[in-house]
């Protein structure tokens, strides 16, 4: 004996399940009706950005394409590089992996969020003066990571932040400057 | 990736309802399931999304350690009791994927990871998991990364994660909610199947069933336990071989001892061998080298893997050294 | 000066907070998102395609194929020509060669169109993988070096001196098929109006995208703009200007809208080339006295079908400069298979030529019983015995001593597997690196306005190497004003022309240029000033910058208030240069010593890259932090080489099948130890361009060899193939 779901039991539908067609995997062939985009509300770095975007955007396609914030990278898109690295609510996460729709109601933050005006945030600034990166392209993620790193308290040793840093690939190989740059952001933190 | 319509239950019974429904999915952290999509080797019509429900807790119900399955692999590798009770397992999430990962991947997601094989994550080759009956190219291919034990003539792919290594070893159970109500749990080990005949049918979860919690028992073994991996990087890779080991000596013999191992085989692998090896026995190098040699009973090699025979007997050696030392 | 100082980046700001725009982060009103289609097997044609269902799909614009294509002219590029640009006919002579491309409203639809689009094949036989039994398909490249070379070299007779030698050492070495993978995926947004087209790309050659893209759609050069301000990492693989790019254009021009087309980054390992897999067989023959007596080197590399192009990683070119032997004997052989067209990818042909060079010399030194050092100092090369030419300069012995010294290398035991840490296996290895000064042709404009600041423009790119600072701190040192006024301008085809950044060539090649205009500038400006009342009877060769001030005995007038009488809001003035007498005339290479500690776990065959200490003789080093970052990563990109990088390739289909960068493996930053780089200060004044060789490529020359001579070391065993692996060392 089981109950019936009841619409209490789900929120957040953006369509019907009773109406979907339940193709087999194997014919492979689109739904007939698929769902239309839904507004999904994204608070980044404090702002609600009010979005149509289908259930399966990313995310990181959401800031990049829909919203215009390009600073969080697609390296990947596969969870492999740590370029699209983001805070959701104050932890780090990759956006690729994410599904927008459901950070609906949670703080993202990106690299644009970082900065307080003109002054940059001490682990920008470190990576400045480091130069902790090259291309460019890994390093909003390294930044965002590396904030994080520092919060959850991992920098005990340059050994502890190379292995913390290790979701994190740069080409380019800035590595031993990151691990300067992070060095330095933690210890003005504790001073 | 194929467009969806996503439910948000707010009760597992809903979400076991919902879940049933043919090409419905269920979401916890998406960590693999958005690869997965995104590479077209799965499609969902209905994602239902376990976000809201209530299985997030990792608590101690007299001697079962209890882990919410929607805890992230962060939140149990740091948990206290984890640590205390269980403290392979939390070796084997620290060990695991990146922190990023570790924030978003959830502790019942990952029991449910799927194989890294690149025949199977790339819908342009022919796989027997993917699409049943198309056939192994890897058997006869690129099968470095794949396994030597529990391998049939159709598939030999490996299960990739960490955290059930340690977890098959200190026997932990599945508490699995169905889509008719009822609960069940179910020994981990036996979550998985072999691949035998049919590959595509990777465990003995039923249509809506969802994985509520991790059941660990207290043992003396399991919480002299450590974790012990081998992989191509320093860190952010999949194993090439793993073995948690877990012992109880008392005045020298072995009163318990819990073997896993991972990389190897097409689910985590206990090591029963290498276990009846030690158990009763006094411990010596020489006997840690004979339960060693027996990790590897059965093991079929394949042309590019053979080396996981002498790494997997030395991993378990290495283990047990540390876990004895 | 401000050469040579540690100047902080001038884009560094921009690249910390987000706000560097890459090629697919224009922002492009109405642009469209296209996704390629890739085919699934390797050799045979397309019989036909089933379009119906990704056609019918929302938001889908089209599916553009062969069929509906249109025709595109033959590509003609300024570096490898890449001859099909795809989508012209049915044939297929690769796995995940681009058959289709769909365009929809948004990325998430265009994915799910592409991967709904069925292509029906007729296949035929396939080589898919270049190994011994592949290499009677070998010939000779036509096209060596980009026909700049021949492919195969010799002096002496090294047949009859290996014969005669008494120690002779013989081998055959491999290295893999290996794939760039910069972070940033090539990416490419292409805007029409009407006959002009503009395009926003990923590129280590804006000249070189323009002239392909005005052949393949037969415009006139100017008709094309090309935009690259960031590149995201290149390697190599953005040298040339692969089809996706064209395909984009092509797309816009068939949708009449702006597309924008980012390759996936499985697609980036079938889309733009990769390293080749070689085969080389050394040998290598001396006296019992340690001097060699002769080099033979025979290099095979993996290629394409020629139909796409031709590249041969010349793996002895290398060779016949390192050491001193009067019998040298080198060539250059392709092996055509059922892959994509292979490219450079850094130091191309050094790197994987020298680990297979210098894993001989060090067996060479063990057979000799000999220092591995000391072998190499024995038969150091005081010029290029093949070129018959002095070297511009070369410090590489005082990087020899100086990077041993630093790396302890005298308490060496020389006893492989003598050098332990409790379980641990210890090993050292050494390797020389050297690499040629590359020079190009280039132009460059500075334009002083009238707010103050100074802009130094040139068509060049910058990937990550810092050329934006030293183009900065060159024009701010020539013209003599503060670098706060000076920013640089690069990656836009409205720029004066600059080469491709590749092989290592951009400063040397840009800096002259910058040079060239800040002399023509200074000229004008005096004579602008001798216009001016303040200096009535001054001739304008007596007139000087000074600070922001023109100046002549006795009188100082700020610029900006001559170029206000004068009425003008800008005054600018362009240079050029290429490579002069003194360059032809010696042989340019830059040079160093690379030594690697590494620690073997034998249980586990784990082998861990413990210490790097490397010197390295650049010429005079621009800018001592964005130099030393270059050298740092090079090192790094060369422990991925030793120990890490292989693009698997399933020989039935000849399909990739670690696609992906959590399977390919590259460093992470716990596989990256403390890495001491040093460098030994020999300006090349002799080829220009304020003494500078290239640092981006000569650093991860010597990284692989020297790691596997260490692996030799800590065990015994001599690995000849990369990556070294677990199962290589394990006991």
């Amino acid at each position: 004996m089981t109950a019936p779901i009841t619409r209490r039991d789900l929120i957040g539908t953006s369509a019907a399940a009773a109406a979907l067609p339940m193709p087999s995997l194997a014919d492979a062939p689109a739904p007939a009706a698929p769902a239309a985009p839904a507004v999904a509300a994204l608070t980044i770095n404090g702002q609600v950005h009010r979005v149509a975007i289908d259930q399966r955007t990313s995310l990181l396609d959401a800031l990049r394409e829909h919203i215009g914030l390009t600073g969080t990278k697609k390296g990947c898109d596969h969870g492999s590089c740590g370029a699209c690295t983001v805070h959701v609510d104050n932890k780090r996460v990759l956006a690729c992996l994410v599904l927008a729709h459901r950070v609906e109601g949670r703080a993202v933050t990106t690299i644009e969020g970082l900065a307080q005006g003109d002054t940059l945030h001490p682990m920008q600034a470190a990576f400045l003066a480091h130069d902790g990166y090259q291309c460019g392209y890994c390093t909003p993620g390294q930044i965002m990571s590396a904030v994080s790193l520092v919060e959850e308290g991992h920098t005990q040793s340059e050994a502890e932040i190379a292995e913390w840093m290790s979701g994190n690939l740069c080409r380019c190989g800035a590595y031993t400057n990151i691990r300067a740059a992070i060095q330095d952001a933690a210890r003005a933190k504790r001073a | 990736m194929q467009e969806f319509s996503r439910l948000v239950p707010t009760t597992t019974q809903a979400a076991a309802r919902a879940g049933a429904v043919p090409q419905a999915s269920f979401i916890a952290g998406g960590t693999d399931l958005m690869q997965l999509w995104k590479n077209n080797v799965q499609a969902a019509s209905l994602v239902v999304d376990l976000d809201r429900l209530d299985l997030r807790r990792i608590s101690l119900d007299g001697p079962t350690l209890r882990i919410g399955a929607l805890a992230t692999m962060a939140e149990v590798a740091e948990h206290p009791d984890v640590k205390r009770r269980v403290p392979a397992a939390s070796e084997a999430l620290l060990a695991a994927a990146s922190p990023q990962i570790r924030n978003m991947g959830t502790a019942g997601g990952n029991l449910l990871q799927r194989t890294r094989c690149g025949y199977f994550r790339d819908p342009g080759f022919a796989c027997n998991k993917r699409e049943p009956g198309s056939g192994c190219p890897a058997i006869a291919g690129e099968n470095r990364e794949l396994a030597i034990l529990g391998g049939s003539g159709s598939c030999i792919a490996t299960q990739p994660s960490d955290f059930p290594v340690p977890l098959v070893a200190a026997d932990a159970r599945v508490e699995l909610h169905g889509a008719d109500g009822q609960t069940r749990t179910v020994e981990l080990e036996q979550l998985y199947r072999l691949p035998g005949d049919t590959p595509h049918i990777e465990t003995v979860l039923r249509p809506g069933e969802v994985i509520t919690a991790i059941l660990v028992p207290d043992a003396p073994a399991n919480r002299r336990a450590t974790y012990v991996k081998v992989r191509d990087r320093q860190s952010y890779a999949y194993a090439l071989a793993s073995v948690a080991a877990g012992i109880e000596l008392q005045g020298g013999v072995v009163r318990d001892v819990r073997l896993a191992a991972g990389g190897v085989g097409t689910r985590p692998w206990r090591l029963d061998a290498s276990e009846a090896t030690l158990r009763g026995q006094r411990l010596s190098p020489a006997l840690i080298e004979q339960a060693a040699a027996r990790a590897t009973d059965g093991a079929q090699p394949h042309a590019k893997n053979a080396f996981k025979v002498t790494l997997l007997r030395n991993t378990v050696r290495r283990a047990l050294q540390a876990v004895t030392a | 000066m401000y050469i040579g100082q540690g100047i902080v980046r001038q884009d560094g700001r921009l690249k910390v907070t987000g706000g560097a725009r890459y090629a697919a982060e224009f922002d492009v009103p109405g642009c469209l998102h296209a996704v390629l289609v890739q085919s699934t097997i390797p050799a045979g044609a397309i019989t036909g395609y089933d379009t119906a269902q990704a056609e019918r799909m929302p938001g889908v614009v089209a599916i553009i194929t062969h069929q509906n294509a249109g025709a595109l002219n033959q590509h003609k590029a300024a570096q490898q020509t890449v001859t099909h640009p795809f989508l012209q006919d049915g044939r297929i002579v690769y796995n995940g060669q681009h058959v289709a491309v769909a365009v929809a409203d948004t990325f998430e639809r265009a994915e799910a169109a592409a991967s709904a689009v069925r292509v029906r094949y007729a296949p035929s036989e396939a080589v898919t993988v270049m190994d011994e039994s592949a290499l009677s398909r070998a010939y000779k490249p036509k096209q060596f070096q980009n026909g700049e070379k021949s492919p195969d070299v010799s002096r002496g007779d090294e047949d009859a001196a290996f014969a005669g030698a008494p120690v002779r050492v013989e081998a055959t070495y491999e290295t893999p098929v290996e794939h760039h993978n910069p972070m940033e995926p090539h990416a490419t947004i292409a805007m029409w109006r009407g006959d002009t087209v503009a395009v926003w790309t990923s590129t280590q050659g804006i000249s070189g995208v323009q002239e392909t893209l005005a052949s393949a759609f037969g415009l006139p050069k100017e008709s094309v703009t090309v935009v690259c301000p960031y590149v995201g990492g290149g390697f190599g693989c953005k040298g040339n200007t692969w089809p996706p790019a064209t395909i984009a254009a092509l797309a816009a021009r068939h949708v009449g809208r702006p597309v924008k087309l980012v390759v996936t980054r499985p697609q980036m390992f079938t889309s733009n080339g990769y390293r080749p897999k070689t085969i080389q067989k050394i040998r290598l023959g001396a006296g019992r006295d340690g001097r060699l007596l002769s080099i033979r080197h025979d290099g095979f590399s993996q290629m394409s079908d020629p139909m796409l192009g031709e590249f041969s990683e010349p793996v002895g070119v290398v060779t016949q400069m390192a050491y001193s032997c009067r019998n040298v004997a080198v060539t250059h052989r392709v092996v055509p298979v059922n892959q994509g067209l292979p490219t450079y990818m850094r130091a191309p042909g050094e790197s994987s030529g020298m680990f297979a060079l210098e894993s001989a010399m060090d067996e060479m030194a063990h057979a000799l019983r000999m220092d591995p050092l000391a072998f190499r100092l024995a038969n150091y090369a005081e010029r290029d015995e093949q070129k018959d030419k002095p070297f511009a300069s070369k410090g590489l012995r005082e990087c020899y001593s100086r990077a041993a010294d630093r790396f302890g290398w005298r308490q060496r035991n020389p006893t492989p597997g003598s050098m332990r840490d409790g379980r641990i296996l210890v090993g050292w290895g050494m390797a020389t690196s050297t690499y040629p000064t590359n020079r190009r042709p280039c132009h460059a404009r500075i334009v002083v306005r009238s707010d103050g600041t100074v802009l130094v423009q040139s068509g060049v790119q910058d990937l990550g190497t810092g050329t934006y600072t030293i183009m900065a701190q060159c024009a701010a040192d020539r013209l003599g004003v503060d670098i706060a006024r000076v920013s640089a301008q690069l990656g836009d085809s409205r720029f004066p022309q600059g080469p491709v950044s590749g092989g290592s060539a951009t400063a040397a090649s840009v800096l002259p240029a910058i040079e060239a205009a800040a002399d023509a500038l200074l000229a004008r400006l005096a004579a602008l000033a001798a216009l001016d009342p303040h200096f009535a009877q001054v001739p304008p060769a007596d007139i000087r910058l000074d600070g922001f001030d023109l100046t002549a005995p006795g009188r100082r007038v700020p610029v900006l208030q001559v170029m206000a009488r004068a009425g003008l809001h800008t005054v600018d003035a362009e240079g050029s240069s290429a490579p002069g007498d003194a360059y032809k005339a010696h042989s340019c290479h830059s040079f160093g010593a690379q030594f690697a500690e590494i620690r073997i776990d034998p249980d586990f065959g784990t082998i861990r890259v413990s210490r790097i200490v490397s010197c390295f003789e650049v010429g005079r080093l621009l800018n001592a932090r964005t130099g030393r970052s270059q050298l740092l990563g090079g090192i790094v990109f060369g422990i991925g080489m030793a120990l890490q990088e292989e693009t698997l390739v399933d020989r039935a289909t000849g399909r990739i099948v670690n696609s992906n960068i959590a399977d390919y493996h590259v460093p992470v930053n716990a596989d990256v130890p403390d890495i001491e780089v040093m460098t030994v200060d020999a300006p090349d004044l002799a080829t220009g361009a304020l003494g500078a060789k290239g640092a981006g490529e000569l650093p991860m020359v010597g990284v692989a060899p020297a790691i596997a001579n260490a692996v030799f070391h800590a065990t015994g065993r001599r690995v000849r193939k990369l990556p070294i692996r677990v199962e290589d060392v394990l006991a």
